[in-house]
């Protein structure tokens, strides 16, 4: 219900909202939960295990119970907390883990069942059969029990990534917060202050509190205009800080949209990187509940959410209040509802001795054994040094204690400090480097406390920083002692709930250290006590505390779980943000992309490049005809090809040849000006990195080239050959991919082709076979090497970048006009396969040169890298798979990639393998498949006949081993 | 007669004004990278002085005069825009790097904000001044990155991922743009 006149909600703006299909009203600056209670609903979730109804435990974000699902459709928002998510007009707020509905729900059937489903029932009872678990069990009880849902669509929605840096990031707006902001503000700091509320002030919003005379929210709202008014502070509210990482870097998830509808452009969630020099954790503390039976029944909330729902937004949860509690927050909570209007039905403390004044039954020495209520709370048992009562209401208010804020001290391995006097875990200080912690999350639980403490900590980081501290005066506020009893769980018999969210009660805990889970990580794992999305905020030192007593040990030896990030849950979608749709890799596109779009190539992925597959002719219906007539094409007139994607290296220096020399196994320094040589290139294991060819275009000046998906391997190899193995030497590369736009030229009348457009004159002379040189194109300075990945006569021809589409469009028009025209990656790979011409798919990374038949380019005169380990006996075995050629010989005239070899009449099994296929082509030139295969023995086994097996598409053919090389052996068309 | 044209590395991409920054195409007549031989740097420093009246940069930093500017590269590498003049190959390796890059130029008042969503880097201007340059990563891009003035930066890719560049900077503009409608 909505009480009178309290609050920090604007009354005069009504907002409409809906939940379950239902509309509500509630006010401009409510949360979902404020509003629903003001509308006198109480039941708000079903709990994960047992399908309890519940309703809110709190009024912040380590709220347990009262998760729902906001939105429909693709940008369906599961597991989101009531207590946090702000009502705004049309806001969908739907319930979750119910059927048919939250108030009739079937699955709570299992709550009859409980006697049977506690603490490791699972792991009891589904042991066997073996296969049951994963076909029945599991979706069976995934279904059961379990949260919200993801809508399995694209989520359409915009996310965002953010770095920031500042002197001292305070994490946290309460009273310490604000003034540990302030101090280092004043000092000429850079500061950024995050708080996960929407208006910041932390627990002087919910309070009644006065500062310096002043209502506690009032001198907040006054401290954070004077912040916003400075340069040097950020203030970010919305912003929760999730993790604490190396070198003072924080993860931090700002709600940007969720408290409005959806903007155009607006991100939904940011996720923050801030690098600040210190931080200050001024993240307050959390109330925890007590464990008395039946103490998870809508209506019954931590003390300190009572006050906050009637402090801050004007809300109760009922008519009628019992106030349970073992310290003076208990007291507090009596004091401020008492003239609201909510008729405070009883006050039960722990304690003998209780200063409170009131018109009320107050019971001493007492506690609540148990509820009643269906869908809420309806009435309480109490059992009090006077006997025993029951009495009716519909809200409690219980109060266990404080847990002080240690989560992102934890981050980095550390693990708190047990503190007697207020009987919670502390910061260990140090926890973090340049982390301090101030006010409740020290444990300074005092509103006065915790302004000193801001005060005087913020002073030390300044004074670490070197700042320049201005005097503050620090404000009068209540200073009022704790005054706490431990109070744990209340004996009795029945479920007591401790981790609402887990369903996880006393006896659960008592069962698993029973059954020997004494230490606290596995009595979790076997509970699943402090799990899923609150991880136990508010149960875990209750939880411990049970541990330690059952198993005969003090709280600070049985110790906490270990506090991972993020502190409350952060969507995946914001932490990938910036890798939704095409954002999630780098686009490389060649200077041809354009026209090869035109004509209609597929394109296809070649690293982060994108490459033409074939050129689709009116009347092809199939990717096997373009490729075929590109294959014969090239081999009868011309072939144009964007070969840009390869790596090409810039090489300078007086000791360039020396690099090459050591780099390549084969021997460069001999390699004459205007020449090029193809190199094979070891990695230090002696195993093929990679092949290329290297031009000497100038005294000490050469250009590599390296395969388009090994660029980046070879660039980073040649940086650690010349940094770490030889800085002596006087050489330096850059990467000049970019810079050039190549194409391969191929076919008997390519030369012709470029006769036409270059202005030197191209002959078997002036560019033989492995010829280079500058040259003049159409007036523009540019390259030619002579080499081939064809098998034919061939060149490729290099012009600046900016010319590239211009250049390509020429090259492709006059190869038109000589029958020939564009080739793609297809046609490319079946040149080269009929060629014997190895990519990646034969020096795969296991390869060795003696594999593939180069190990006569190993030079013995020099010393290159790998060469001592490529003589490896095991490297150097003839038994070894080495490559070869195949061709079908049998009825089945299919070769796939991938399948393996064996002998003609072996079994086609793993311990009969004799080798696999690499690359397939069907070659249009010889009529018939070819394939690449690394076969044991394979060159002595030319001519035999073996049987190829792929288990995968069900193929078996009979083939012949040959020569890789299958067509044109001796190389006269490349010269010609 | 066939003739060659010349085409920008983000020609039809640019240029974009959204919110509160604008990206400008910048097409550099030069950009050649100066890598220096052993023990050469000063030397180096030397002949760019006399020929173009800077200095060689420091690590993290750019240098200008008029219209030739000088960055820092990384390891023993810059790029100068500029035509170079020949005596600087006689202390460095010379690479024309002109085609290689995709330059842009991000301006506004938005400027920083648009950064801090791509670029994991400090770039308030008492941290990252006019002058400064770094080799960092833009969203997943490999960039250069420049402060021409305290709006301006100039951002350089490489040319083949002109579009990704556009599109990412495109993004972190756009999500600022909605966050002020907010």
């Amino acid at each position: 219900m909505r009480l009178n006149s309290k609050g920090l909600i604007n009354r005069d703006k009504a907002v409409s909202f809906t939940f379950d299909g239902a509309s509500y009203s509630g006010f401009e600056g409510d949360t979902v939960a404020s509003a629903l209670l003001a509308n006198d609903v109480r039941l708000m979730a079903r709990s994960f295990k047992y399908h309890r109804p519940r309703g809110v435990l709190t009024a912040g974000s380590e709220e347990p119970n009262a998760l729902v699902t906001i939105g429909k459709g693709a940008a369906q928002d599961p597991n989101v907390r009531a207590t946090v998510q702000e009502i705004y007009a049309g806001l969908d707020v739907r319930s979750q883990n119910n059927w048919p509905s939250l108030s009739i729900d079937a699955l709570s059937v299992n709550n009859l069942l409980s006697p049977f489903l506690g603490a490791g029932f699972y792991y009891k009872t589904f042991m066997w059969p073996k296969a049951f678990w994963e076909k029945l069990y599991e979706p069976v009880i995934r279904r059961a029990a379990g949260l919200g849902a993801l809508s399995e669509q694209h989520n359409p929605d915009r996310y965002e990534q953010a770095f920031a840096f500042c002197d001292v990031l305070i994490i946290g707006a309460g009273p310490s917060g604000l003034m540990a902001a302030l101090t280092a503000a004043q000092a000429g700091l850079d500061v950024i202050v995050a708080d996960e509320d929407s208006i910041m002030g932390g627990r002087l919003n919910a309070e009644t509190y006065e500062i310096d005379g002043m209502p506690g929210a009032d001198w907040a709202r006054t401290m954070v205009q004077r912040l916003s008014e400075m340069d040097n502070v950020r203030l970010m509210t919305r912003t929760t800080v999730t993790g604490a990482y190396d070198q003072g870097t924080y993860g931090a998830l700002e709600r940007v949209n969720h408290h409005a509808p959806r903007k155009d452009g607006a991100p939904l969630e940011c996720f923050w990187r801030i690098v600040a020099k210190a931080s200050i954790l001024a993240a307050g503390a959390l109330e925890r509940p007590i464990a008395f039976r039946n103490n998870d029944r809508p209506g019954i909330m931590t003390a300190g959410a009572v006050r906050t729902y009637a402090n801050r937004w004007g809300v109760a949860a009922g008519q009628s209040l019992v106030v349970f509690g073992n310290n003076d927050n208990a007291v507090r909570t009596a004091r401020d509802l008492q003239n609201t209007g909510v008729h405070i039905a009883a006050y039960v403390d722990s304690r003998d001795d209780v200063d409170l004044v009131g018109d009320f039954p107050i019971f001493t020495r007492g506690a609540i054994t148990n509820t009643t209520g269906h869908l809420g709370v309806e009435s309480v048992t109490i059992e009090h040094a006077g006997g025993t009562d029951r009495i009716a209401t519909q809200s409690v208010a219980m109060s266990g204690g404080w847990n002080p804020s240690v989560h992102l001290t934890c981050h980095m391995n550390a693990r708190p400090t047990w503190h007697e006097d207020i009987a919670s875990f502390v910061p260990t200080p140090n926890s973090i480097p340049g982390m301090r912690v101030v006010g409740s999350a020290s444990g300074a639980l005092s509103t006065q406390s915790c302004l000193q403490s801001g005060h005087a900590v913020a002073l030390d980081v300044v004074s670490d920083l070197d700042g320049t501290a201005t005097d503050i005066s620090i404000p009068v506020a209540e200073d009022d002692p704790y005054r706490l009893e431990q109070l744990w769980a209340v004996p009795g018999k029945g479920r007591a709930w401790l981790d609402f969210q887990n369903d996880v009660t006393v006896k659960d805990i008592k069962q698993a250290a029973q059954e020997n889970f004494r230490s606290v990580e596995h009595v979790k794992r076997y509970t699943t006590q402090g799990m899923a999305t609150d991880q136990g905020k508010n149960s875990n030192v209750a939880a411990l505390a049970i541990l330690a007593d059952a198993t005969g040990r003090g709280i600070p030896e049985t110790g906490t779980t270990t506090f991972r990030p993020p502190y409350s849950p952060v969507s995946i979608a914001a932490m990938g943000s910036n890798a939704q749709g095409i954002g999630f890799m780098p686009q490389r596109f060649t200077t041809s992309h354009a026209a090869s779009v035109a004509r209609r190539a597929p394109m296809i992925e070649a690293g982060l490049w994108y490459r033409p597959s074939f050129f689709p002719q009116e009347g092809e219906r199939h990717w096997r005809e373009s490729c075929d007539r590109e294959v014969s094409m090239v081999r009868s007139t011309v072939g144009v090809c964007d070969v840009s994607t390869l790596g090409k290296i810039d090489i300078q220096g007086p000791d360039a040849a020396k690099l090459l020399d050591f780099v390549y196994t084969n021997t460069f320094s001999t390699l004459k000006e205007g020449r090029v040589r193809y190199g094979l290139m070891l990695r230090e294991d002696g195993h093929v990195m990679d092949d290329g060819t290297t031009a000497r275009m100038g005294p000490n000046h050469y250009v590599m080239t390296t395969t388009t998906a090994a660029a980046g391997e070879v660039m980073r190899h040649l940086d650690f050959v010349h940094q770490c193995l030889h800085p002596e030497w006087d050489v330096s590369f850059v990467s000049v991919t970019e810079q050039w736009a190549q194409f391969a030229v191929a076919g008997p009348k390519s030369r012709d082709l470029l006769n036409g457009i270059v202005d030197q004159d191209i002959t078997s002379e002036t560019f033989p076979f492995m010829g280079c040189g500058e040259v003049d194109i159409l007036g523009v300075k540019g390259r030619l090497f002579r080499i081939s990945f064809s098998g034919e006569h061939a060149y490729e021809v290099a012009v600046p970048a900016r010319y590239g589409e211009s250049f390509y469009q020429i090259l492709v028009n006059r190869a038109e006009a000589m029958d020939g025209g564009p080739y793609g990656m297809e046609a490319l790979n079946v040149l080269r396969i009929e060629k014997g011409l190895i990519t990646h798919a034969e020096i795969h990374g296991r390869t060795t040169a003696y594999d593939i038949g180069m190990d006569k380019m190993v030079s013995r005169k020099k010393d290159c890298v790998g060469q001592t380990m490529a003589a490896r006996q095991g490297l150097m075995d003839p038994d070894r798979e080495r490559l070869i050629g195949l061709k079908p010989v049998g009825v089945v005239k299919q070769i796939t990639a991938g399948a393996h070899l064996f002998n003609a009449d072996a079994e086609a099994v793993r311990v009969n393998d004799q080798g696999y296929v690499t690359s397939v082509a069907y070659s249009p030139t010889l009529g018939h498949f070819l394939g690449l295969a690394f076969l044991k023995r394979g060159p002595e086994r030319i001519g035999e006949t073996i049987k190829m097996v792929d288990h995968l598409r069900g193929v078996v053919t009979l083939c012949q081993v040959i020569d890789p090389v299958a067509f044109d052996p001796e190389g006269g068309r490349v010269r010609g | 007669m066939d003739k060659l044209v010349a085409k920008s590395a983000c020609a039809g991409l640019l240029p974009l004004t959204i919110g509160g920054a604008q990206v400008t195409d910048i097409t550099p007549s030069h950009i050649t990278s100066l890598a220096p031989y052993n023990g050469q740097e000063a030397a180096l420093s030397q002949a760019l002085k006399k020929a173009h009246g800077l200095t060689l940069p420091s690590a993290n930093e750019a240098t200008e005069n008029g219209a030739m500017r000088a960055v820092w590269g990384g390891s023993h590498v810059y790029l100068v825009g500029g035509a170079p003049d020949a005596a600087l190959a006689t202390h460095a390796a010379l690479t024309d790097q002109t085609d290689a890059w995709s330059m842009v130029k991000l301006q506004g008042q938005m400027v920083q904000s648009v950064l801090a969503r791509l670029v994991p880097v400090d770039v308030r201007l008492a941290h990252f001044p006019v002058g400064r340059a770094v080799r960092t990563k833009l969203a997943h891009l490999s960039v250069s990155l420049v402060r021409v003035s305290d709006d301006a930066f100039v951002i350089m890719a490489f040319r083949s991922m002109a579009k990704t560049l556009v599109h990412d900077l495109k993004e972190a503009m756009t999500s600022l743009q909605g966050r002020g409608s907010l």
